[in-house]
């Protein structure tokens, strides 16, 4: 069988985000495969080794640096990558169109994909990704297993979480907690750079995004940084205990 | 018409739900505000869903008895194209987030995820909405007919009931079979006020140092204030305390009137799901904690110290 693991480039947790004419700007920040979609292509990694004959394909979609990423998938032991090239940044509604149609293409049986997106913060492209083949969801996975193709696992919901059972074809979506992510290592990042990466363009898709981005901007809070030092801890408790009641009035 | 899919629970309304009247009567967009209930056995919901909306449709059926995204979805497109409704609106709950996708595809609309504004111009649907683990606002416009939005819960105001109740029809549904087999269900249960709607969050990370240490500083100041307990995902993750109080990028969202950190770093996971708290209170031993750049008030200080002479202050009064 055949999984996809889609996957993202975006900013590392760590750097700040900085904003420039109206959009994020990402030039000479550190950029990394999103965390969320690690969990994906380990879980795919840990499906084949479990001795499920499979095949892993890592997908992306974005501008040239994205094949960074999709090299990381395939150092990590994706056996190979599509990337799909546009510099356009498209909403999850749209992309899910590219995701669905190369899924037909390959044959896929089982789609992984993180659960929130860590730029967009976006839940939407399994979900439409989903729609578009007329497959059944799983999101929020948190355990997952494959026997004879039906999937069994476990993931959460509005309140609390669930058990579940569902048969291929499926999509997944992933987070932490589902499984510990590998790093590459240094042979199989040698072995990677002779892996397939097929190149693909936007225009082989007939893709109309409908959301249109029109500014971009940080908040802050100015917050009061009232910050005491806690040495002697009654007086500090005191005095902060004072600061809640009678400045910020939020306790009683 | 303006469809907005009403959230509930144990036969009531849920305040996401007012939530989102006020987002569609402050849109901008004509047409009835129509409600959509589905579930089964929801007539105490749609009675009082009756009393603030201009349109009522209950679908309730032995099948909607548990929520899925295919049935749900399949219902509110359904509902959506029969109605002619432009505008589509859901709830920012993990499972509006997770069946709105399906709805906005199936009506090939576009989808605005998790909104903080919602403004018609001139036919054209414009949004705010948090990106970047909730550290930008960015917005954006929506083209199109139809336009599908799940509302961020906390952010607008709640509608109020007025006194009298309009008229309900039934839906007639044409609902897919169930694909996903729920084989059982882990409930959050807790004595305390829910954390999404508490003024007052006590949230514990690794700095309580065990088990033990989060039930008696974090729970033991969360009971005596009144508040709701939260936890980050390495407390979670150790065991320490249910997912249904972990709060950050895979658990809740909160906003409340203040956020007590305990032991708390600071990540900017964490971060991004309290964040937009009105005051933010950090207490841990390590400085240069990123919490202390975002807080308001603060002890830099020994937790198992500062936190029971806390409790004994407010005994004090």
């Amino acid at each position: 069988m055949r999984i996809l693991t889609y996957i993202r480039q975006v900013l590392d947790a760590e750097e700040s985000v900085r904003v420039r004419d109206q959009a994020v700007d990402l030039e000479g920040s550190k950029l990394v495969m999103d965390t969320m979609d690690e969990y994906g292509v380990e879980e795919a990694l840990r499906l084949r080794e479990s001795g499920i004959e499979a095949e892993v394909i890592a997908l992306g979609v974005g501008p040239a640096r994205m094949q960074d990423a999709l090299r990381t998938a395939l150092a990590m032991g994706a056996d190979r990558a599509i990337h799909v090239q546009t510099d356009i940044a498209l909403d999850p509604i749209a992309v899910s169109k590219v995701v669905a149609e190369i899924a037909k293409e390959e044959g896929v049986e089982l789609i992984l994909s993180g659960g929130q997106q860590a730029d967009w913060d976006s839940h939407a492209l399994a979900a439409a990704t989903a729609e578009r083949l007329n497959w059944p969801q799983a999101t929020w996975t948190s355990a997952l297993e494959l026997k004879d193709k039906t999937l069994t696992g476990k993931h959460d919901v509005d309140e609390g979480s669930e058990t579940f059972t569902l048969s291929l074809p499926a999509v997944i979506t992933t987070q932490q907690g589902l499984n510990d992510p590998r790093y590459p290592t240094l042979p199989n990042i040698m072995k990677s750079k002779k892996k397939e990466l097929k190149q693909l363009t936007l225009d082989q898709f007939a893709i109309t995004a409908k959301l249109k981005p029109l500014g971009a901007e940080i908040q802050v809070k100015a917050r009061l940084k009232k910050i005491l030092d806690g040495k002697d801890a009654p007086a500090a408790a005191s005095q902060l205990v004072q600061l809640l009641r009678n400045e910020a009035r939020v306790i009683a | 018409m303006i469809l907005i899919v009403v959230e509930h629970s144990n036969g009531k309304v849920s305040k996401s739900t007012y939530e989102m009247i006020t987002a569609a009567r402050e849109s901008g967009r004509e047409g009835p505000v129509t409600a959509l209930v589905l579930g089964s056995s929801v007539a105490s919901v749609a009675s009082e869903i009756a009393l603030v909306v201009d349109q009522v449709l209950v679908a309730d059926k032995p099948e909607l008895t548990q929520y899925d995204a295919e049935l749900w979805s399949a219902a509110v497109a359904q509902i959506a194209s029969e109605g002619e409704a432009h505008t589509v609106l859901i709830g920012g709950s993990r499972s509006g987030r997770e069946f709105s996708p399906r709805v906005a595809v199936k009506l090939d609309a576009p989808l605005l995820e998790d909104v903080i504004s919602l403004k018609d111009n001139s036919g054209v649907l414009i949004a705010e909405r948090y990106t970047f683990l909730a550290r930008v606002t960015e917005k954006v416009e929506a083209q199109g007919p139809v336009v599908v939005a799940t509302i961020k819960p906390g952010i607008f105001t709640p509608a109020a009931p007025g006194t009298n109740a309009v008229e309900q029809f039934d839906a007639d549904l044409d609902l897919p079979p169930r694909r996903l087999q729920v084989t059982g269900k882990t409930a959050e249960k807790t004595s305390r006020i829910a954390l999404a709607e508490a003024e007052v969050v006590v949230a514990g990370g690794r700095g309580v140092g065990s088990a033990e240490g989060f039930t008696k500083l974090v729970e033991g100041l969360a009971d005596e204030i009144g508040a709701a307990v939260a936890a980050t995902r390495a407390i979670v993750d150790s065991g320490w305390r249910p997912y249904s109080e972990q709060v950050g990028q895979t658990g809740k969202t909160v906003q409340p009137k203040a956020y007590i950190a305990i032991g708390i770093s600071g990540a900017v996971q964490h971060l991004s799901g309290m964040n937009k708290s009105k005051y933010i209170v950090a207490i841990n031993k390590d400085a240069d904690a990123p919490i202390f750049k975002i807080a308001d008030y603060g002890i830099i200080g020994d937790v198992q110290q500062v936190v029971p002479a806390m409790i004994e202050e407010l005994r004090k009064k």
